[in-house]
């Protein structure tokens, strides 16, 4: 049986920045326990540092699952798109559930501020990207509140520091996984997605602007959803602020939002990492709670996350 | 004799003077009196290239394809091409359709610190067959030495020269001198250069970078360009026609296309107003102009402070969202005090 009295156990697949930070938020949380933290190659940094919390962990990549599948119940992966796309079918023949952070676009999209309760009986959510974990929030209060939504642009900068070789290689993926995240989540067809690298020392915080072209901008309704919904997502994610209130510029809805990391592996800069595993974290602990107990727990709110305060 | 080749992005880089409304006609007008003067490249399209179209930079009037064909019409001996920045246009949705119509030279373009992010768009335009070169934007934000490194890169994916932006005019000729003299010391493919006139240093600086041995430069008829405008191109040929070195280009036909984009295409020859002369001293993208005088009036600040607030920054081009935070927290400041 893979439950402890009260915990979840999981496996996060992939031992690079993202897995590693993800590990040190899965230690804090009530509702998870990490049996394994696996990678391809123990001298790396990130299988140091498992190992320096006590973690159990393997070089042996999607093989250290096959070889021990009572290991855990949850899979992060944590990898890249290709990898996913390769570890998919194994993992669920394995009858593991998944919580994808590659641009793979295989599994149910999940942000959590908007439709966690639909993610928690899907057996593969894709986290979609960062630029969707900060956009796609609000993208949902322009859909929800406004007439004729006939554009969303939402453009991303952050600190080229943050960005490794397999995001700057992928940039292609990050714009088209994230223009069709925001398509779903809002319902608008024609979307676009901007990513500027800003290289200045010290390092820049990631922002993130949203305009829309809508029928007839109505700022006060905006305003209470774009506030409610900034307040779920700070209840996983602390370090998300508004930082420009929606206003409306040149006949476009305009707002902007900064992520600041919770700094546990990765520099706080790197907000565009830490709301990605935020968000996955949020994920992971929803669906602990659903399973560890349906009936008294889980209750649809958003409350998704008591570990990250 | 040595030989420059001139590359001309009067309809491109232009297109920012215009908030990116030059029109079909426009487009069709210009390239067939370029194709007339024999100017060898035609860069066409939104300011910040393809696939660039958006509330953030602006939208343009036409879309790319319409952009590309109107000018492939006209375009037979000089080559048709584009400025392509990874993070605004994808392979897919922008750079295949426009090598499907018919581009020859694309040109790959990143901030001066992030070759990296060209190698796919590089890789995919040679793979085609096409002409690739590599840009390294906003450059005088990088030292000599990370200059040299970032354009090594792109020769290393395939890249067939490298060009070196002065996007903020900010440069003077000794500056351009050290830089375009140590990537052609190192490199083992042509170099270019492409000035803006903030400083009123486009002519000499573009003349400094030839002396150091770069044989692509940039110009636009008249200047036409973001802010104070880029090199002249008719003054380019002219000056290079005195200093003999060849341009290939006929000087009556690069004068007469001078005449006929002032007449067609450019409301208002560039000036060097002080708004460009800020972006230039404090180092910010000079197609910022027109946005930091529209948010600066909304939020009622000196445009002025808004550019040296970027420059302090160290905004990159791209970044013009964080114009209207930027002066949103002068105003506050204002306010304050």
């Amino acid at each position: 049986m893979s439950y402890t009295a009260d915990k979840m156990k999981i496996a996060i697949l992939g031992s690079g920045n993202i897995g590693t930070d993800l590990l040190v938020k899965v230690l804090r949380s009530p509702h998870l326990e990490c049996a394994m933290f696996i990678g391809r190659n123990l001298a790396s940094p990130g299988m140091a540092k498992a190992n320096s919390l006590g973690v159990p962990i393997s070089d042996r990549s999607i093989d250290a699952i096959i070889q021990n599948p009572d290991c855990c119940e949850l899979v992060f992966d944590a990898t890249s798109a290709i990898d996913h796309k390769r570890h998919w079918p194994i993992l669920k023949a394995l009858g593991k559930r998944v919580i994808d952070l590659t641009p793979s676009n295989l599994g149910m999209k999940c942000v959590p501020a908007v439709n966690l309760e639909q993610c928690v009986d899907c057996d593969n959510v894709n986290m979609i990207s960062c630029g969707g974990q900060t956009s796609i929030p609000l993208a949902h209060a322009i859909a929800q509140t406004q007439q004729e939504v006939e554009y969303i642009e939402v453009v991303s900068s952050i600190a080229s520091r943050s960005a490794g070789p397999a995001t700057r290689i992928n940039l292609d993926e990050y714009i088209e996984t994230t223009e069709s995240g925001l398509t779903m989540f809002s319902g608008c067809v024609r979307t676009k997605v901007i990513l500027n690298l800003n290289p200045a020392q010290p390092c820049v915080d990631m922002q993130t602007t949203i305009s829309a072209k809508v029928g007839n901008p109505d700022l006060t309704k905006l305003n209470s959803a774009v506030e409610a919904i900034i307040a779920r997502v700070q209840q996983y994610v602390p370090g998300y602020h508004m930082i420009v209130a929606p206003r409306v510029e040149t006949n476009r809805i305009v707002m902007m939002v900064k992520v600041q990391g919770l700094g546990d592996y990765l520099p706080r800069y790197a907000g565009n990492l830490d709301i990605i595993n935020c968000a996955a974290l949020a994920a992971a602990e929803a669906f602990a709670r659903h399973h560890l107990s349906t009936s008294s727990f889980w209750k649809g709110s958003a409350d998704a996350s008591d570990s990250t305060k | 004799m040595p030989q420059i080749r001139l590359s001309d992005p009067t309809l491109r880089d232009g297109n920012h003077a215009v908030a990116h409304q030059l029109t079909k006609l426009q487009i069709s007008r210009y390239a067939e009196a370029a194709e007339a003067a024999g100017v060898p490249i035609v860069e066409v399209g939104h300011g910040n290239g393809i696939g660039a179209s958006s509330l953030q930079v602006g939208l343009s009037c036409e879309d790319d394809a319409t952009m590309l064909r109107a000018a492939r019409e006209k375009l037979s001996r000089s080559a048709l091409g584009i400025h392509c920045i990874p993070g605004f246009a994808t392979i897919n949705k922008d750079l295949r359709p426009a090598l499907d119509l018919g581009v020859d030279v694309v040109r790959v373009a990143s901030h001066c610190t992030e070759a990296d992010i060209t190698q796919r768009h590089i890789g995919f335009v040679r793979d085609r067959g096409k002409e690739a070169m590599g840009v390294l934007m906003m450059s005088h934000m990088a030292s000599v030495d990370v200059l040299l490194e970032q354009a090594a890169k792109m020769e290393a994916y395939g890249a067939e020269a490298v060009i070196l932006m002065d996007s903020a005019g900010a440069y003077l000729p000794a500056d351009v001198t050290l830089r375009v003299g140590t990537l052609v010391r190192n490199l083992g493919i042509p170099v270019g250069f492409h000035a803006h006139n903030n400083l009123g240093m486009a002519v000499a600086n573009s003349i400094a970078a030839a002396q150091a041995g770069a044989t692509i430069l940039d110009g636009t008829a008249r200047g036409f360009g973001p802010g104070a405008g880029n090199t002249q191109l008719e003054v380019l040929a002219a000056v290079l026609e005195k200093m003999e070195i060849s341009t290939g280009i006929n000087l009556y036909g690069i004068l007469d296309l001078g005449d006929l984009a002032e007449r067609e295409i450019i409301p208002a020859v560039p000036s060097i107003k002080s708004i460009s002369i800020v972006s230039g001293m404090a180092g910010v993208f000079s197609a910022f102009t027109k946005h930091v005088d529209r948010i600066s009036k909304q939020y009622n600040v000196d445009p002025r402070d808004v550019f040296f607030e970027l420059g302090r920054r160290k905004i990159v081009a791209g970044q013009e969202d964080i114009i209207l935070e930027a002066a949103q927290q002068l105003a506050q400041r204002k306010l304050a005090t």
